[in-house]
């Protein structure tokens, strides 16, 4: 009664077969790595890359353990994280003369140390917890995306009725609605007729009477939707270019929700650096300077409180007060590329600017239209804004190149450019959540983790071999297939472990004795009661496996709650709790028994079975 | 080896009175303090910001205070966190402040005082983020509740089920009661520990209730306070040498996996050790006094066969 049929061990040798090849590659481990990939779209990686690579690491006389070639990138496996950095920094040299102007990105990497047979097998993808690195939650400001597309349609507004030659009392904004002001019905009528065929992003509303007759315009309800969607894409596309910037191996930039992104960054050492590059909101607005109101009374009224109506005070980097019309006159959105550089003329360091061909349009038009008058360009960081010059338009600038320069020093020629080439946000960002681990820390946790189950996992076998005795070895071992079909499931997933997720294997493997327990006690229990060992063992299976069910399935209940609510370290230990308590009804169910009928399942006549004194009674 | 030579059934249920006494006092007790004294929670519920640093000598924690108050930032706590070199500083949320800047403005302040200081770790958890977690952790407490009170009554009886959920959940309130008395961090791994327990100790009350089911069918004379004792005293050598298994496992956790994992382990062992009790001297009497019957368990024959086949 006590036999499997032939499938059952061979489906257990095929599984533990697996588990043991998915399992192998974290015996290896992970090894520093320097991976190179090209910074602009238009470069490739190929053999002429991987020369140089080479040739810069063995003039500084730095022995790589592998060097590899793959569509994307050139990778090399360095020996140590020291060396890693000094050949990071020898091939950022070597590949990227100009520092300003990087053809390749350097990045630090780990790369898996097995074997090249094994290399298409993965060993656990390692949390940010375990192998250092940052950890962003941004949520976007939805509020100021629409108020930022209300501005952006009231100008569209403006410009409709202008070339149509509607004559209105005065377009203003408020809050998110457009309000057109009219002195005579017909002219709204007309105006309503023109906005809802031009713009049908606008719902219009009627107002007022006599004569102060409104046209109110509001954002229909999908294009709202449609502009919070936008505005989350964009972020992260600008998040994805400035993360280029930094040069990290493997980003993680997700959607969270309907607002949120998350940004990871294994490996980043400065985080200072990598917070400021993100936590940065810029965009760019180009407008015009007040000329009216530019004289010494209404500035210094306005440095007092008092600004005219329809305008904004800055003061100029040199000092200088500014009376810049609210109005804008171009948007970041309308900028293709920044390079810093020099003017031609001065040497200034100066950021060169391009722009898409709307963008050169509107330049154009409004550069011919104010010749002599001087022009801002503003750089608006977390709804602050920076004049970065404003000089005087001396001729129609076409074809939509454009140069910033005056007072800036190169580094922040360079950060501007920088901040301006990373594509400007669609709305602001807030960090909402940060964890930073310092790679120390990372390393520090692997070894306590692991300490605390290989311990643990010891005292368990030992007490269980010696209170059990030969069940007590099939239980041990069934313990450690469970062991290795976790951490094999956890490789061919590529979930990530982390330190909660280290500590529920441990304790997986504690609870998952629980079913070995329940059953061995079982079969003494039968055997104290006078039963035939061969009977014993079948009645202990057999009765033991529904309350192993049971309690599995009331610990997974719990294990399922914690995955779909928790998040951050609490999903960690969730998605191994979770697998544990599959791979552990198998493996100390169906293994543990293959073993037993193994043992003694084709012995006719079996007298005794090791699993200590059951002869007290 | 055998540690349980039980002859007779032990007369648990004579003495069930005195059990629930104790677990009532314990339980009261748990909610005074958790009512009065409140959780010590992790800045992931409150948020707010966390830094680790670490020194290569034993850390000042007096010189890193005045280094605080030189930059003018107050409220915040500073101790020390697994060695003597390493220090963990907490502060509180504050509106307008951004983090980034934050922990690089005490960093700088740190590392004129003492070159040596290595920032390990920081924690950033905004107000909107910390209430969603402290929601969904409550949340997933009442799914989980609900989930294991459903299936036990699916499997077994309702009266298993409720008083499988009231001596669980009671262990529960008595580790949270436990944290709010000593002031621990209420982190969010405590919280994956808490339900972990809970899904745990509940595999306690169903190997009893299987027992008991089983006797109703065996022992057809017996009355239900015998069916009871003797399902408890034939399972109390599993249920001793289960959770002693599993609190191995733990223990080693408290002992080797530092300060990251303590207060996860500790967790974990409050409630294994009351999951014993809870689930052998709570849950019993419960099931008693909601008054179960044979009747309740067996099902009519045709009924019994199905059960037989999962």
């Amino acid at each position: 009664m006590n036999r499997y049929s032939l499938w059952v061990y061979v489906t257990v040798a095929v599984a533990l077969a697996l588990g043991a090849l998915y399992t192998l590659p974290n015996f290896f481990g992970e090894a520093p790595a320097v991976q190179v990939s090209p910074a602009r779209a238009t470069l490739k990686v190929d053999n002429a890359v991987l020369g140089r690579v080479e040739e810069a690491l063995k003039k500084a006389g730095i022995q790589p353990t592998g060097v590899f070639l793959d569509p994307a990138s050139v990778k090399v496996r360095l020996a140590d994280t020291d060396t890693q950095l000094k050949a990071k920094d020898l091939i950022d040299q070597a590949l990227n003369p100009d520092a300003a102007n990087p053809s390749y990105t350097v990045a630090l990497n780990l790369l898996p140390n097995s074997p090249r047979w094994l290399s298409a097998l993965r060993p656990m993808y390692l949390g940010l917890d375990l192998r250092g690195g940052v950890h962003f939650l941004l949520q976007v400001d939805m509020r100021a995306a629409l108020a930022k597309r209300a501005e952006g349609l009231a100008g569209d507004v403006r410009s409709q009725l202008r070339d149509k030659n509607v004559r209105h009392a005065g377009i203003a904004r408020e809050g998110n609605n457009i309000v057109i002001r009219f002195r005579e019905p017909e002219t709204r009528d007309k105006a309503r007729t023109i906005l809802a065929e031009q713009l049908p992003d606008l719902q219009l509303a009627d107002a007022g009477a006599g004569g102060d007759l409104r046209l109110v315009a509001s954002i229909r309800p999908e294009a709202q939707k449609r502009t919070q969607e936008f505005a989350l894409k964009q972020n992260i596309q600008t998040l994805h270019n400035r993360i280029n910037e930094l040069g990290v191996a493997e980003p993680v930039i997700q959607q969270q929700g309907s607002d949120r992104v998350v940004v990871q960054l294994p490996g980043v050492q400065d985080t200072a650096k990598a917070k400021e590059i993100l936590g940065r909101t810029a965009t760019l607005e180009v407008r015009m300077v007040d000329e009216d109101n530019m004289n010494a009374g209404a500035l210094a009224a306005a440095a007092a409180g008092q600004v005219p109506f329809g305008d904004e005070f800055y003061v100029e980097r040199n000092g200088q007060p500014l009376l810049v019309r609210k109005q804008v006159v171009l948007t970041g959105d309308r900028l293709t590329d920044a390079q810093p550089g020099f003017d031609n003329q001065t040497q200034e360091p100066a950021v060169h600017l391009t722009l898409d061909a709307t963008g050169a349009r509107i330049f154009k038009e409004y550069t011919r239209e104010n010749v002599g008058k001087r022009m801002a360009i503003l750089l608006i960081e977390k709804g602050r804004g920076e004049v970065v010059t404003a000089p005087v338009i001396r001729t129609e600038i076409g074809g939509g190149r454009v140069q910033i320069s005056g007072r800036m020093t190169t580094v922040e020629a360079n950060d501007v450019a920088l901040l301006l080439r990373a594509g400007a946000l669609a709305a602001p960002m807030e960090i909402v959540e940060e964890r930073t681990v310092g790679p120390s820390l990372g390393a520090d946790n692997i070894k306590k983790g692991f300490d605390s189950t290989i311990y643990g996992f010891t005292a368990l076998a030992l007490f269980i071999m010696i209170y059990y005795s030969v069940f007590g070895v099939f239980s041990t071992l069934a313990l450690c297939s469970n062991l290795l079909l976790l951490v094999a499931l956890l490789s061919m997933l590529q979930a990530t472990l982390t330190l909660p997720g280290i500590a529920a294997i441990a304790l997986t493997l504690g609870m998952a004795i629980d079913a070995n327990v329940l059953i061995n006690e079982r079969v003494r229990e039968e055997l104290r009661n006078g039963v035939t060992p061969q009977a014993a063992i079948h009645a202990g299976y057999e009765r033991a496996f529904g309350t192993i069910l049971d309690s599995n399935v009331t610990t997974l209940i719990a294990g399922l709650a914690l995955l779909i609510f928790g998040s951050g370290p609490v999903r960690g230990f969730a998605v191994v709790h979770c697998l544990g308590i599959l791979t552990s009804i198998f493996s100390s169910v169906v293994i543990s028994r293959s073993m037993v009928n193994l043992a003694y399942g084709s012995r006719r006549k079996l007298e005794r079975v090791a699993i200590g004194n059951t002869s007290w009674k | 080896m055998e540690f349980f030579k039980i002859r007779r059934d032990i007369p648990f249920m004579r003495h069930a009175l005195a059990f629930n006494v104790v677990s009532l006092v314990t339980f009261v007790l748990a909610v005074f303090f958790l009512a009065t004294k409140g959780l010590n929670f992790s800045i992931e519920f409150t948020g707010g910001t966390v830094m680790e640093v670490s020194y290569e000598r034993a850390a000042e924690v007096d010189k890193i205070r005045k280094a605080l108050d030189g930059r003018g930032y107050n409220d915040y706590s500073v101790q020390n966190f697994g060695s003597s070199r390493d220090v963990l500083i907490r502060m509180p949320l504050k509106p307008g402040q951004n983090s980034a800047d934050l922990s690089k403005a005490v960093m700088e302040g740190l590392s004129a005082d003492d070159g040596t200081a290595k920032l390990r770790r920081v924690e950033f958890v905004g107000p909107q983020v910390g209430r969603e977690l402290a929601e969904n952790g409550a949340l997933a407490l009442l799914i989980t509740s609900l989930g294991i009170v459903g299936y036990l009554a699916l499997r077994f009886e309702w009266k298993f089920g409720v008083a499988a959920i009231i001596a669980n959940l009671h262990d529960v309130v008595i580790i949270l009661g436990f944290f709010a008395l000593f002031q621990w961090e209420f982190s969010l791994p405590v919280l994956a520990a808490v339900l972990a327990v809970l899904g745990y100790s509940v595999n306690e009350s169903v190997v009893i209730a299987d027992r008991i089911r089983e006797n109703f069918r065996k022992m057809r004379k017996a009355t239900v306070t015998e069916i009871i004792d003797n399902a408890i005293t034939r399972t109390i050598s599993r249920t001793i040498i289960t959770h002693g298994c599993t609190q191995t496992m733990v223990t080693s956790m408290l002992v080797f996996g530092g300060p990251a994992l303590h207060y996860f382990a500790l967790a974990l062992t409050i409630g294994i050790c009351f999951g014993i009790y809870s689930s052998v001297l709570v849950m019993a009497p419960l099931v008693r006094w909601l008054g179960i019957r044979p009747d309740d368990m067996i099902k009519p024959p045709r009924k019994e066969k199905q059960e037989a086949v999962v």
